[in-house]
């Protein structure tokens, strides 16, 4: 309570409002952001199966998915507009002396936003009105503009975690190469743990939709081959993924020791350190923590003797919130652990001709890898940027250096909530409807307003 | 022309762009606002429905690159404009939020109450989101926003020039709209659709032929080097947009909508270039240069090249989607 009240006096009035601003928009809209990076991919798949292998079930679910994509990467592309004002509205003490510093990548992105933009139009345009297999093609700029796109945002994250391409001489920023920043070292394994993480969280989900139909009885090839296309890619990503954390954090024990002793909750240097499973930060104690000797030191720098370095040699106004950034972390690894043994133990069960879609419980955890997935994907984001903290770039600018003197963010707050929370209800309801009318045999999904169709519209 | 000019019109450039494409976009807003019933009204909707459906969101990203290009060229102006003019831009973002969203809604809503609700949200935040970055432009050309720094949340953008700025944005966007839509109903054979749009569109062009002229009287008082600009090197587009868009007016009055659309996208290119010339060299009016707002030289090299790349891979295929959206025959469904 104490440290709260002194860090209220000193900080800019919107600092702790623009935060939480930042977080609900940026936690929002990078479920939507997943599937614009990992969804086309998929239904690049299905849709190539409709084609080339005259698979009807393929080609409808991939006109089916095509329209939800019409529908989430709408909503999509504006929440990602808010994160682009909400540079300037939130931290003009970032984007002011930083701005031509990072700017490029993000440059670089809205070229990307743009090929997909268009390319979007043109697919969802096209069913019906362009030769097939050039339909088909438009996907694959959708697809690859998806991937740079988000490579782009990740350098920018990177470069503050690991700042790069600029020097400070008298406190200003000289000697700019936004190249450095767009291509910093840092970038590539970051955008590689994201890049995984989109197909898990999008193949999860879309897996989880068709497996929550064979719960009810629904067991068609419609169903099978929904569930199966996307489980595929999930289970790449899966497997992958702990692979491609455990390097991304190897990189950590170096470049932002605060990070990771806040990660293994190590308060003091260890040798060698253990490996901390749950546990909280209690009046300068931990408590409530399974310590495993020795596996810290393994896991967090790949040696059986070298230490977590310990929160005891940095500055107390250099710390990260402890406990949030710990409990986070630990969520993400270990659900990202859960989903990596559920995965080889369903392929494993299917070596062994048994078919886990039969039993129950299987399908109740394909229904729940999907939210696990997204908790993991938001754990992992909530680790990894408040474990920066107190920087927005990372031992040069603090964050509340870069936040407005506003105190009216909190109003904002309070009505991006309300937002986010209509646009929810709003996605859920209109999606349902469209899977209820397609069940119900409805196809086409004609506009309300198309006039002929005015007498066919239900009322349901 | 200096490397700091390159990049700022090629910013100026996506202004323009934004100002036509997304600009038409918003404007259908109005007609779909005033289309009438849920049945008078399914005709106009489905026309605008299939009109703006595949490119919204291909001509919304020209707002993303405005804000990109502005950020990472002229960074301290960026910073101190968004900080005071944090209130229109944010009216200005729940616009576009809601007018996504409830756009890609409707078209999918089960029931036509449902439709009828996002319709109406889709057509009101198309017609404020105009109105907010329009005062957001008065406000930097009437040199109230300081080079660093925050100036007045409030008077910053709530002044006459701002005010004129919002209704000509919306004006302009509702008469651009109306052409295309226009010439869409008539391209596709729905002449009791077209008759009523003509109409409509004719009074909304009228009024802000009116609107664009009678804002230089306040605009002489509270923003002088703005009007300075515009009655001496932007003199020229003035006068080209004033007779494009009476020309506009003639040719739609007498049906001949193709070539209406031509001239209408003239002259609201004129209006808007006419601002941008109008207000040179100045990035904030009155406050910072272009020149001195500019930000690291290798940064603006970089742009440039984002520029020549988009110049490659975007027109292109945005050059397609145009053609492929807007002159197929829609399908029947």
């Amino acid at each position: 309570m104490h440290a709260i009240q002194v860090l209220a006096a000193e900080d800019p009035a919107g600092l702790l409002a623009a935060r939480q601003q930042m977080a609900l928009s940026l936690g929002w809209h990078i479920i939507l952001a997943a599937f614009g990076v990992a969804w086309p991919a998929m239904i690049l798949v299905m849709h190539w199966r409709g084609v080339y292998r005259n698979d009807d079930v393929a080609l409808n679910l991939a006109k089916r998915w095509a329209k939800v994509a019409a529908v989430l990467f709408a909503i999509g592309a504006v929440s990602g507009t808010v994160l682009s004002f909400e540079m300037g509205l939130l931290w003009p003490g970032l984007m002011g002396p930083y701005g031509d510093v990072l700017g490029l990548p993000f440059a670089f992105e809205g070229l990307s936003f743009f090929v997909e933009a268009i390319f979007l139009g043109l697919y969802l345009y096209g069913w019906g009105r362009m030769p097939p297999k050039r339909h088909l093609l438009m996907l694959v700029p959708m697809a690859l503009a998806g991937i740079v796109g988000s490579y782009c945002v990740i350098a920018v994250n990177a470069w503050m975690n690991i700042p790069v391409g600029f020097r400070i001489e008298d406190g200003q920023v000289v000697d700019v190469q936004p190249w450095a920043v767009l291509f910093n070292p840092a970038a590539v394994l970051q955008f590689a743990h994201m890049w995984v993480a989109a197909y898990m969280v999008v193949g999860f989900i879309v897996a989880g939709v068709y497996a929550a139909g064979m719960l009810r009885g629904r067991r068609d090839r419609h169903h099978r081959l929904g569930f199966t296309v996307p489980f595929v890619f999930a289970t790449v990503g899966a497997l992958v993924q702990p692979f491609i954390g455990h390097i991304l954090g190897l990189r950590i024990a170096e470049v932002q020791p605060a990070k990771l002793a806040a990660f293994e909750l190590a308060l003091e240097t260890e040798k060698p350190s253990p490996l901390r499973l749950g546990g909280l930060l209690i009046d300068g104690e931990v408590r409530y923590a399974i310590d495993i000797p020795r596996l810290g030191s393994l896991i967090a720098r790949n040696s059986f003797t070298e230490p977590v370095q310990g929160l005891e040699t940095i500055p107390v106004a250099d710390r990260p919130p402890i406990n949030i950034t710990h409990l986070a972390f630990q969520s993400m690894v270990g659900i990202g652990t859960l989903l990596f043994l559920a995965v080889l133990l369903f392929w494993f069960a299917r070596w062994r001709r048994r078919d886990l879609l039969d039993n129950r419980w299987a399908l109740r955890a394909a229904v729940a890898a999907g939210p696990l997935a997204v908790i993991a994907m938001e754990a992992g984001w909530i680790a990894t940027e408040v474990g920066r903290q107190p920087w927005v770039v990372y031992d040069y600018l603090r964050t509340p250096d870069a936040a407005s003197d506003n105190p009216q963010i909190w109003i904002l707050l309070m009505a991006t909530f309300v937002l986010y929370t209509g646009l929810t209800i709003g996605a859920v309801v209109v999606l349902r409807s469209m899977a209820r009318r397609w069940r119900a045999g409805e196809e086409d999904l004609p506009s309300p307003y198309g006039p002929q169709d005015q007498g066919s519209v239900t009322t349901s | 022309m200096t490397l700091e000019v390159a990049v700022a019109a090629a910013l100026f450039i996506g202004i323009v762009v934004y100002a036509l494409f997304g600009g038409a976009d918003f404007g259908s807003g109005f007609y779909d606002l005033t289309a009438g019933s849920a049945r008078r009204g399914a005709e106009l909707r489905t026309l605008i429905d299939h009109s703006i459906g595949p490119v919204w969101e291909a001509n919304h990203v020209w707002l993303i690159y405005v804000l990109v290009m502005w950020w990472t060229g002229f960074p301290e102006s960026f910073a101190s404009a968004m900080n005071t003019l944090i209130l229109p831009l944010l009216l200005a973002l729940l616009g576009i939020v809601l007018r996504g969203a409830a756009f890609a809604f409707r078209k999918f809503a089960p029931t036509i109450g449902q439709a009828a609700l996002y319709g109406a949200i889709f057509a009101g935040s198309s017609l404020i989101t105009p109105f907010f970055l329009g005062t957001v432009a008065g406000a930097i050309a009437s040199g109230r926003v300081p080079a660093e720094g925050r100036g007045d949340l409030w008077s910053s953008w709530l002044n006459p020039t701002s005010i004129f700025g919002g209704i000509i944005a919306v004006g302009t966007c509702a008469f651009l709209a109306g052409v295309f839509l226009t010439a869409d109903a008539d391209r596709t054979y729905r002449p009791g659709l077209a008759t009523s749009l003509r109409i409509r569109t004719l009074g909304v062009g009228a009024f802000t032929g009116v609107m664009v002229f009678a804002a230089l009287i306040p605009i002489m008082r509270d923003a002088p080097t703005l009007a300075d600009g515009l009655t001496g090197r932007a003199a020229p587009l003035i006068v080209v947009s004033g007779l494009t868009g009476a020309a506009t007016l003639v040719l739609v009055a007498i049906r001949r909508y193709r070539p209406a659309r031509v001239t209408a996208v003239v002259a609201v290119a004129s209006v808007i270039s006419g601002w941008g010339i109008g207000q040179y060299p100045w990035m904030l009016v009155d406050e910072v240069t272009i020149a001195d707002a500019a930000g690291a030289d290798a940064t603006l090299v970089g742009l440039l090249v984002v520029v020549a790349l988009a110049g490659l891979l975007v027109l292109p295929p945005l050059v397609y989607l145009f053609r492929f959206t807007q002159t197929e025959e829609p399908a029947s469904h």
